[in-house]
């Protein structure tokens, strides 16, 4: 029989076997996934400078600078096809960033609705809201967005048989014609006094809460500040004269719409389809983030003697909004990441916009390194955003 | 003491709701409610007479008239068979994981047998769903239940049903896909996939493959090496930073580029590696959140019964990480099925890539999109929704969340 080694004797000896030596293996483990990772890439990457250079394409962006060639059916900054890749890039990323925006505000309203209809004690209103949540939540966004682009908007009357709401607005195949306002006679006199009582309304609200916290006597903050906010400009309005905002009615022509502001109806059909989605996952969180808010809380509220409203206001949606502001945030990403779907509805997003300069000057790589990087940064935004939130609310440890 | 409080329960009256109390309860019990019950049903009223009109006036027939190419696109007619014995491998696993597991399958394996019976006795003509059909799909609900009884033989544990599982989807693809100059079974090429069926296995196939590219990254993502860490944080990010289209568009546009000039990969196989990439990182996403939810106990306990890392990894942490993250893997599940209709986008012939194109080729049926989107649309809700159903019954025979 051999003689057994005493497990001792290797702490004695104090010679690990490198194989076994957790600093070696680790070692060795971050070399080897580093060579992997590092020589797929390289093996990859050099794949594509060889097709690259063999058909003649570099890997610059030199090319940006040439004349885009193509229109692009929306833009919020003059565009024409004369103009660059570059410009036409800026148009794509322009009408990224209003889709976002505008469906982001519009989503969260249509959603915090939605979601406090799913806690009402109404029945009609609850089953309601149900309905459209468990409706819209399980269709894919661009069987929606199909069904609003090719099914609802493009079936839309002709210009001459337009639906209207009044003068205010009119519906047609070409697009959504509606009123605007147009700076008049002593516009800038009147913005300016507007901007004052603005501020002036806001300091007064809270210089009249905070002496209302210190006393205890009634303050009507909100009324005084609204009526600053409201009367100051009505003054204003008077005491420039003329009229500083005047409107820009929608006026049938002969072949289309003069005036006002249009919306294409790829763009109304990707702000609907977006915002009703978003709408939905946003009603979801909310109403998980009320009901997360322990009963306890309204009870005790509604017993020291505030309202079913101000028991809400003041009690219940600012602890619920610690659980509800994460999650929509990452809804608000997710809203804009899907509006690159505008690809298929024919709206000119950065996405699209970025898939027809790859199509007709055949840059595929540098083109998609931008677009993604674009994204990034996009993403990059609304996580710095979550993270600031984060911190500011999160719980002081007691 | 027990008595009287059964006592007090046998003798409480039996509530009797009447109607006009239920109404005032339920919609007018103050007056900012009757407001809105007064104001949805106005809307209510307003929205059903058109509503019924076109219902009444719709005109399906872009459906109806070739419903086949819906579900498996323009797969050559003499080999539909093939797809067909898919479905019946599935009534069958259903029905036998349904007597294995009960509760949450129960459900989806009913749900699953009533729509094959509405679609069989479904009253449209016999030119839009022939004998055959009808036969064949009554004939399915037959397979779920004699997969339910063989669920009673030595069959019914769940390890044999996962392998079962694994092994026929394997057996399916091979089916559908065929094989070069084979006489029996010629080779389909994916040009001819389509409809329904590309949707789904597409979404199973990304997320069979992106199961364990996921759990790798998460581990990667909490490993204590730099290095590892760092390639899977940067994975995860870039691909959750930005848009599902720019990815596939990546496998679709750019791999071609990135591979030999003779390398040559199948569209449709990019499209689901770009699937399977992007699914990965969600994936690597929600084991993380299974990982997190163990307590370090755990790790504690299983290095002092003298477990190594890898060990402790596998055989301790990962099964608990995994089974509470099995709700999270649905609901991927679902939006990845969701997000597959994205094919249309890389000219990918799924099922609203089918209708566009329907609907597109014949001037007479441009005013009947609205039939054919919603005719998709309720495809997937009636999917999605009883996966999601399933799912949070599942979430409670697991008791996630309960202990």
């Amino acid at each position: 029989m051999a003689q057994r080694r005493s497990p001792l004797s290797i702490v004695a000896g104090g010679a690990i076997p490198l194989w076994r030596d957790i600093r070696v293996l680790q070692a060795v483990g971050q070399i080897v996934s580093a060579i992997v990772v590092l020589g797929l890439l390289y093996f990859l990457f050099s794949n594509m400078m060889e097709a690259a250079n063999a058909r003649g394409l570099g890997l610059g962006y030199d090319f940006l600078e040439q004349s885009a060639g193509f229109d692009l059916g929306d833009a919020l900054i003059p565009y024409d096809p004369s103009m660059t890749f570059s410009r036409a890039l800026l148009v794509g990323l322009l009408n990224t960033l209003r889709v976002a925006l505008v469906g982001v505000v519009l989503a969260t309203v249509l959603g915090i609705v939605v979601g406090l209809s799913r806690l009402s004690s109404n029945w009609l209103v609850r089953n309601l809201a149900n309905v459209y949540v468990e409706t819209i939540r399980n269709v894919p966004l661009l069987v929606q967005l199909f069904f609003w682009f090719f099914a609802v908007f493009q079936q839309l009357p002709p210009v001459a048989e337009s639906i209207t709401l009044g003068p205010f607005a009119a519906l047609n195949q070409r697009g959504i014609n509606m009123v605007a306002l147009r700076r008049g006679e002593g516009f800038t006199t009147w913005l300016a006094i507007t901007a004052v009582a603005i501020l002036l309304a806001l300091a007064l609200y809270l210089a009249l809460s905070r002496y209302r916290l210190r006393t205890g006597r009634r303050t009507h903050s909100g009324l005084v500040a609204l009526l600053v906010l409201l009367g100051l400009p009505l003054l204003g309005w008077f005491l420039v004269g003329g009229a500083p905002l005047t409107t820009d009615f929608p006026v049938l022509g002969r072949f289309n719409y003069t005036g006002g502001t249009t919306i294409t109806t790829n763009f109304a059909a990707l702000l609907v389809g977006l915002v009703i989605y978003t709408a939905a996952f946003i009603a979801e969180i909310v109403r998980a983030g009320i009901q997360a808010v322990s009963k306890g809380q309204r009870e005790a509220a509604r017993s020291l003697g505030l309202s079913g409203l101000q028991a809400m206001r003041l009690v219940v949606f600012p602890q619920a909004l610690r659980v509800i502001v994460p999650p929509l945030i990452s809804q608000y990403l997710n809203l804009t990441k899907n509006s690159s779907l505008a690809v298929a509805i024919g709206f000119p997003d950065l996405f699209a916009v970025g898939k027809t300069i790859i199509d007709q000057a055949g840059r595929a790589v540098p083109v998609f390194v931008l677009i993604m990087v674009t994204y990034l940064l996009i993403s990059l935004t609304y996580s710095l955003i979550l993270n600031l939130y984060n911190r500011r609310i999160s719980f002081v440890e007691r | 003491m027990a008595s009287v409080a059964t006592e007090t329960e046998i003798k409480r009256p039996q509530q009797q709701i009447s109607l006009p109390r239920w109404l005032r309860q339920n919609l007018f019990n103050n007056w900012y409610n009757s407001l809105l019950t007064i104001l949805a049903l106005w809307l209510l009223i307003r929205a059903a007479p058109p509503l019924v009109n076109w219902l009444l006036q719709a005109n399906w027939s872009p459906v109806l008239s070739r419903p086949v190419l819906y579900f498996v696109g323009q797969y050559p007619a003499a080999q539909l068979w093939r797809p067909a014995v898919g479905v019946v491998l599935i009534s069958f696993l259903l029905g036998l994981s349904w007597g294995v597991w009960r509760g949450p399958l129960r459900t989806f394996a009913l749900v699953l047998m009533s729509i094959y019976a509405v679609l069989a006795l479904l009253p449209v003509g016999m030119e839009t769903l022939g004998l055959t059909g009808r036969l064949f799909l009554a004939g399915n609900i037959l397979v779920v239940v004699l997969g339910l009884a063989a669920s009673r033989t030595p069959l019914g544990k769940g390890r044999w049903v996962i392998l079962l599982g694994l092994l026929s989807f394997a057996v399916f693809i091979l089916l559908v896909r065929g094989f070069a100059g084979n006489p029996r079974l010629p080779q389909i090429q994916t040009t001819s996939w389509g409809g329904l069926m590309l949707n789904l296995l597409v979404a199973a196939v990304g997320i069979v493959a992106s199961f364990p590219i996921g759990v790798l990254l998460a581990l990667g993502r909490r490993s204590r090496l730099p290095v590892v860490k760092l390639f899977s944080t940067l994975f995860i990010e870039l691909v959750r930073g930005v848009p599902l289209i720019t990815i596939l568009f990546l496998g679709s546009i750019l791999l071609p580029l990135f591979l030999q000039e003779n390398v040559r990969i199948d569209r449709v196989i990019r499209a689901i590696i770009g699937m399977t990439m992007f699914s990965a990182a969600y994936m690597a996403e929600n084991v993380r959140g299974g990982l997190q939810a163990i307590p370090e106990g755990q790790y504690e306990a299983a290095r002092a019964i003298g477990l190594n890392g890898p060990l402790t990894t596998g055989l301790i942490i990962l099964p608990q990480a995994l089974r509470l993250v099995i709700p999270a893997i649905v609901g991927q599940f679902i939006a990845l099925f969701k997000d597959t209709t994205l094919l249309i986008i890389v000219g990918i012939n799924e099922i609203l890539g089918i209708g566009k194109s329907l609907v597109l080729g014949n001037p007479e049926w441009i005013t009947a999109q609205k039939e054919v989107y919603l005719f998709i649309a309720i495809v997937f809700w009636v999917f999605t929704y009883a996966m999601s159903h399933s799912s949070r019954r599942l979430e409670k025979a697991l008791g996630i969340g309960e202990r």
